[in-house]
Protein backbone atom coordinates (compact mmCIF):
# COMPACT_ATOMS: atom_id res chain seq x y z
CA UNK A 1 0.00 0.00 0.00
CA UNK A 2 1.43 3.28 -1.23
CA UNK A 3 2.03 6.32 1.43
CA UNK A 4 -0.35 7.98 -0.64
CA UNK A 5 -3.16 6.05 -0.04
CA UNK A 6 -2.56 5.52 3.68
CA UNK A 7 -2.87 9.33 4.29
CA UNK A 8 -6.12 9.21 2.26
CA UNK A 9 -7.51 6.76 4.79
CA UNK A 10 -6.66 8.06 7.92
CA UNK A 11 -6.93 11.75 7.25
CA UNK A 12 -3.37 11.56 7.77
CA UNK A 13 -0.23 14.28 7.08
CA UNK A 14 2.77 14.02 6.81
CA UNK A 15 5.17 15.69 9.47
CA UNK A 16 8.17 15.02 7.82
CA UNK A 17 9.39 17.01 5.00
CA UNK A 18 10.19 15.47 1.70
CA UNK A 19 7.65 13.13 2.27
CA UNK A 20 7.76 10.37 -0.46
CA UNK A 21 3.90 9.59 -0.91
CA UNK A 22 4.75 6.72 -3.54
CA UNK A 23 6.77 4.74 -0.67
CA UNK A 24 4.90 1.39 -0.22
CA UNK A 25 4.44 -0.57 3.03
CA UNK A 26 3.60 -4.36 2.64
CA UNK A 27 2.45 -4.45 5.80
CA UNK A 28 1.95 -3.08 9.55
CA UNK A 29 1.79 -3.86 13.29
CA UNK A 30 0.17 -1.23 15.99
CA UNK A 31 1.56 -1.30 19.54
CA UNK A 32 2.83 1.13 22.15
CA UNK A 33 5.10 -1.47 23.23
CA UNK A 34 8.32 -1.36 21.68
CA UNK A 35 9.20 -4.32 23.18
CA UNK A 36 6.62 -6.06 21.25
CA UNK A 37 7.39 -4.87 17.86
CA UNK A 38 10.76 -5.80 18.27
CA UNK A 39 9.91 -9.35 18.42
CA UNK A 40 7.69 -9.20 15.20
CA UNK A 41 10.00 -7.43 12.48
CA UNK A 42 9.09 -8.11 8.66
CA UNK A 43 10.21 -6.35 5.63
CA UNK A 44 8.36 -3.54 4.59
CA UNK A 45 6.31 -2.84 7.76
CA UNK A 46 4.83 0.13 8.79
CA UNK A 47 4.44 1.27 12.46
CA UNK A 48 1.10 2.76 14.01
CA UNK A 49 1.68 3.38 17.52
CA UNK A 50 0.44 6.29 20.69
CA UNK A 51 4.09 6.25 21.53
CA UNK A 52 5.80 10.09 20.39
CA UNK A 53 9.49 9.16 22.05
CA UNK A 54 12.74 9.28 20.02
CA UNK A 55 12.97 5.33 21.34
CA UNK A 56 10.28 4.92 18.70
CA UNK A 57 12.61 6.33 15.55
CA UNK A 58 15.26 4.10 17.14
CA UNK A 59 13.20 1.04 17.08
CA UNK A 60 11.65 2.06 13.63
CA UNK A 61 15.57 1.92 12.53
CA UNK A 62 16.78 -0.92 14.12
CA UNK A 63 13.91 -2.95 12.00
CA UNK A 64 14.46 -0.98 8.65
CA UNK A 65 10.97 0.88 9.18
CA UNK A 66 10.71 3.27 6.95
CA UNK A 67 6.62 4.57 7.86
CA UNK A 68 5.43 5.74 11.25
CA UNK A 69 1.85 6.77 11.84
CA UNK A 70 1.40 8.34 15.14
CA UNK A 71 -1.98 7.84 16.13
CA UNK A 72 -5.08 10.52 18.19
CA UNK A 73 -3.36 13.61 16.46
CA UNK A 74 0.19 13.31 18.89
CA UNK A 75 2.41 15.53 18.00
CA UNK A 76 6.04 14.28 18.50
CA UNK A 77 8.88 16.69 20.24
CA UNK A 78 11.76 17.91 18.13
CA UNK A 79 14.06 15.17 19.49
CA UNK A 80 11.85 12.53 17.50
CA UNK A 81 11.52 14.43 14.54
CA UNK A 82 15.37 14.99 14.45
CA UNK A 83 15.88 11.44 14.68
CA UNK A 84 13.07 10.83 12.50
CA UNK A 85 15.18 13.05 9.83
CA UNK A 86 18.59 11.60 10.68
CA UNK A 87 17.22 8.19 9.79
CA UNK A 88 15.55 8.79 6.67
CA UNK A 89 11.91 7.60 8.20
CA UNK A 90 8.35 9.17 6.94
CA UNK A 91 6.23 10.02 9.92
CA UNK A 92 2.84 10.50 9.17
CA UNK A 93 0.33 11.67 12.27
CA UNK A 94 -3.12 11.16 12.09
CA UNK A 95 -6.49 11.70 13.87
CA UNK A 96 -7.53 8.79 14.23
CA UNK A 97 -7.42 5.77 17.65
CA UNK A 98 -4.89 3.39 16.96
CA UNK A 99 -7.53 1.08 17.19
CA UNK A 100 -9.68 2.45 14.30
CA UNK A 101 -6.36 3.53 12.04
CA UNK A 102 -5.47 -0.07 12.30
CA UNK A 103 -9.19 -1.38 11.58
CA UNK A 104 -9.32 0.86 8.67
CA UNK A 105 -5.66 -0.51 6.88
CA UNK A 106 -6.84 -4.14 7.40
CA UNK A 107 -10.09 -3.46 5.92
CA UNK A 108 -7.77 -2.33 2.91
CA UNK A 109 -6.05 -4.91 2.21
CA UNK A 110 -2.54 -4.16 4.58
CA UNK A 111 -1.78 -7.29 6.03
CA UNK A 112 -0.49 -8.23 9.84
CA UNK A 113 2.98 -7.51 10.27
CA UNK A 114 3.07 -9.84 13.23
CA UNK A 115 2.09 -12.79 11.46
CA UNK A 116 4.59 -15.33 9.55
CA UNK B 1 38.33 -5.00 7.69
CA UNK B 2 38.53 -8.81 9.55
CA UNK B 3 39.46 -9.19 12.85
CA UNK B 4 37.63 -6.34 14.19
CA UNK B 5 36.85 -5.62 17.65
CA UNK B 6 35.17 -2.81 18.81
CA UNK B 7 33.86 -1.87 22.25
CA UNK B 8 30.59 0.55 23.37
CA UNK B 9 30.04 1.16 26.88
CA UNK B 10 26.41 1.66 27.30
CA UNK B 11 25.17 3.85 30.53
CA UNK B 12 22.41 2.58 33.30
CA UNK B 13 18.74 4.64 32.98
CA UNK B 14 20.38 6.97 30.24
CA UNK B 15 17.41 6.97 27.84
CA UNK B 16 18.64 9.99 25.99
CA UNK B 17 21.77 7.57 24.80
CA UNK B 18 19.86 4.10 24.86
CA UNK B 19 20.42 3.01 20.99
CA UNK B 20 23.40 4.44 19.91
CA UNK B 21 25.16 1.96 20.33
CA UNK B 22 23.06 -0.16 18.30
CA UNK B 23 22.80 2.21 15.50
CA UNK B 24 26.76 2.80 15.51
CA UNK B 25 26.89 -0.75 15.05
CA UNK B 26 24.24 -1.50 12.79
CA UNK B 27 25.87 1.47 10.52
CA UNK B 28 29.54 -0.19 10.97
CA UNK B 29 28.29 -3.75 9.74
CA UNK B 30 26.48 -1.92 6.70
CA UNK B 31 29.85 -0.39 5.95
CA UNK B 32 32.05 -4.03 5.93
CA UNK B 33 29.39 -5.63 3.94
CA UNK B 34 27.65 -7.88 5.60
CA UNK B 35 24.70 -9.34 4.43
CA UNK B 36 21.16 -7.32 5.05
CA UNK B 37 19.63 -10.52 6.81
CA UNK B 38 22.47 -10.69 9.55
CA UNK B 39 22.46 -6.96 9.79
CA UNK B 40 18.89 -7.12 11.07
CA UNK B 41 18.62 -9.94 13.35
CA UNK B 42 22.30 -8.77 14.80
CA UNK B 43 20.44 -5.23 14.96
CA UNK B 44 17.14 -6.47 16.81
CA UNK B 45 19.39 -8.59 19.23
CA UNK B 46 21.66 -5.49 19.54
CA UNK B 47 19.20 -3.19 20.63
CA UNK B 48 17.71 -5.66 22.98
CA UNK B 49 21.08 -6.34 24.73
CA UNK B 50 21.31 -2.04 24.74
CA UNK B 51 18.02 -1.88 26.25
CA UNK B 52 18.45 -4.27 28.82
CA UNK B 53 21.53 -2.78 29.61
CA UNK B 54 20.23 0.54 29.97
CA UNK B 55 17.06 -0.42 31.96
CA UNK B 56 18.27 -3.39 34.36
CA UNK B 57 21.83 -2.81 34.60
CA UNK B 58 24.25 -0.53 36.82
CA UNK B 59 26.04 -0.11 32.87
CA UNK B 60 27.96 -2.29 31.03
CA UNK B 61 29.42 -2.92 27.71
CA UNK B 62 28.88 -4.06 24.02
CA UNK B 63 31.66 -5.39 22.35
CA UNK B 64 31.42 -6.66 18.62
CA UNK B 65 33.96 -8.98 16.63
CA UNK B 66 33.60 -9.30 12.98
CA UNK B 67 35.64 -12.02 11.85
CA UNK B 68 35.40 -13.50 7.64
CA UNK B 69 33.21 -16.22 9.25
CA UNK B 70 30.90 -14.87 11.68
CA UNK B 71 29.91 -11.62 14.28
CA UNK B 72 29.75 -12.02 17.54
CA UNK B 73 28.23 -9.38 19.77
CA UNK B 74 29.18 -9.45 23.56
CA UNK B 75 27.16 -7.67 26.30
CA UNK B 76 28.59 -7.54 29.65
CA UNK B 77 27.26 -5.44 32.95
CA UNK B 78 28.14 -4.40 36.47
CA UNK B 79 25.50 -6.11 37.95
CA UNK B 80 23.27 -7.15 39.65
CA UNK B 81 23.11 -10.24 37.56
CA UNK B 82 20.03 -12.72 36.98
CA UNK B 83 19.18 -14.63 40.19
CA UNK B 84 17.00 -17.13 37.72
CA UNK B 85 17.73 -17.06 34.14
CA UNK B 86 15.28 -19.36 32.89
CA UNK B 87 12.45 -17.02 34.19
CA UNK B 88 14.51 -14.52 32.81
CA UNK B 89 14.14 -16.10 29.68
CA UNK B 90 10.49 -16.53 29.48
CA UNK B 91 8.56 -14.64 27.67
CA UNK B 92 6.56 -11.70 29.54
CA UNK B 93 8.58 -12.04 32.40
CA UNK B 94 9.67 -8.50 33.55
CA UNK B 95 11.05 -7.07 36.60
CA UNK B 96 10.89 -3.34 34.68
CA UNK B 97 9.40 -0.46 36.35
CA UNK B 98 6.77 1.51 35.21
CA UNK B 99 8.56 4.33 34.18
CA UNK B 100 10.00 2.01 31.87
CA UNK B 101 6.98 0.53 30.35
CA UNK B 102 6.24 3.90 29.85
CA UNK B 103 8.91 4.39 27.51
CA UNK B 104 7.38 1.64 25.88
CA UNK B 105 10.02 -0.92 26.99
CA UNK B 106 9.91 -3.87 29.81
CA UNK B 107 7.36 -6.80 27.61
CA UNK B 108 9.57 -9.20 29.23
CA UNK B 109 10.56 -10.24 25.36
CA UNK B 110 14.18 -9.20 25.20
CA UNK B 111 16.24 -12.02 26.07
CA UNK B 112 13.76 -14.57 24.22
CA UNK B 113 14.13 -12.17 21.03
CA UNK B 114 17.97 -12.24 21.54
CA UNK B 115 17.89 -16.05 21.26
CA UNK B 116 15.47 -16.24 18.33
CA UNK B 117 17.67 -13.60 16.68
CA UNK B 118 20.95 -14.99 17.13
CA UNK B 119 22.54 -18.26 15.71
CA UNK B 120 24.03 -18.75 18.89
CA UNK B 121 23.41 -17.88 22.00
CA UNK B 122 24.73 -17.83 25.52
CA UNK B 123 24.08 -16.47 28.91
CA UNK B 124 25.54 -16.60 32.18
CA UNK B 125 24.81 -14.64 35.19
CA UNK B 126 26.30 -13.94 38.97
CA UNK B 127 23.92 -12.12 41.44
CA UNK B 128 26.24 -9.81 42.67
CA UNK B 129 28.66 -9.86 39.63
CA UNK B 130 27.05 -9.51 36.66
CA UNK B 131 25.18 -10.99 33.62
CA UNK B 132 27.67 -12.27 30.52
CA UNK B 133 25.69 -12.60 27.06
CA UNK B 134 27.48 -13.53 23.80
CA UNK B 135 25.42 -13.97 20.70
CA UNK B 136 26.83 -15.09 17.62
CA UNK B 137 25.62 -14.74 14.04
CA UNK B 138 26.73 -17.33 10.93
CA UNK B 139 27.68 -15.15 8.09
CA UNK B 140 26.69 -16.62 4.73
CA UNK B 141 29.00 -15.19 2.58
CA UNK B 142 32.94 -14.22 3.46
CA UNK B 143 32.76 -10.23 3.40
CA UNK B 144 35.67 -8.29 1.89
Amino acid sequence: MRICEIMELLSAKPLTEDCDESLEVSCACASDMMSDVLAFPKEHMALLTGLINPQVMRTADMLDIRLVIFVRGKQPGAETMAMARETGITVLATPLTLYIASGILYLHGLRDGTKG
Amino acid sequence: MIGLREEFPVVAMDFQTAGEASAQIKRLLKKLGVNSGVVRRLSIACYEAEINLVIHSMGGRLTLIVDAHEVTLISDDDGPGIPDIDLAMSEGYSTATDDVRMMGFGAGMGLANMSRNADRFHIESKVGVGTHIEMRFILGEHIA
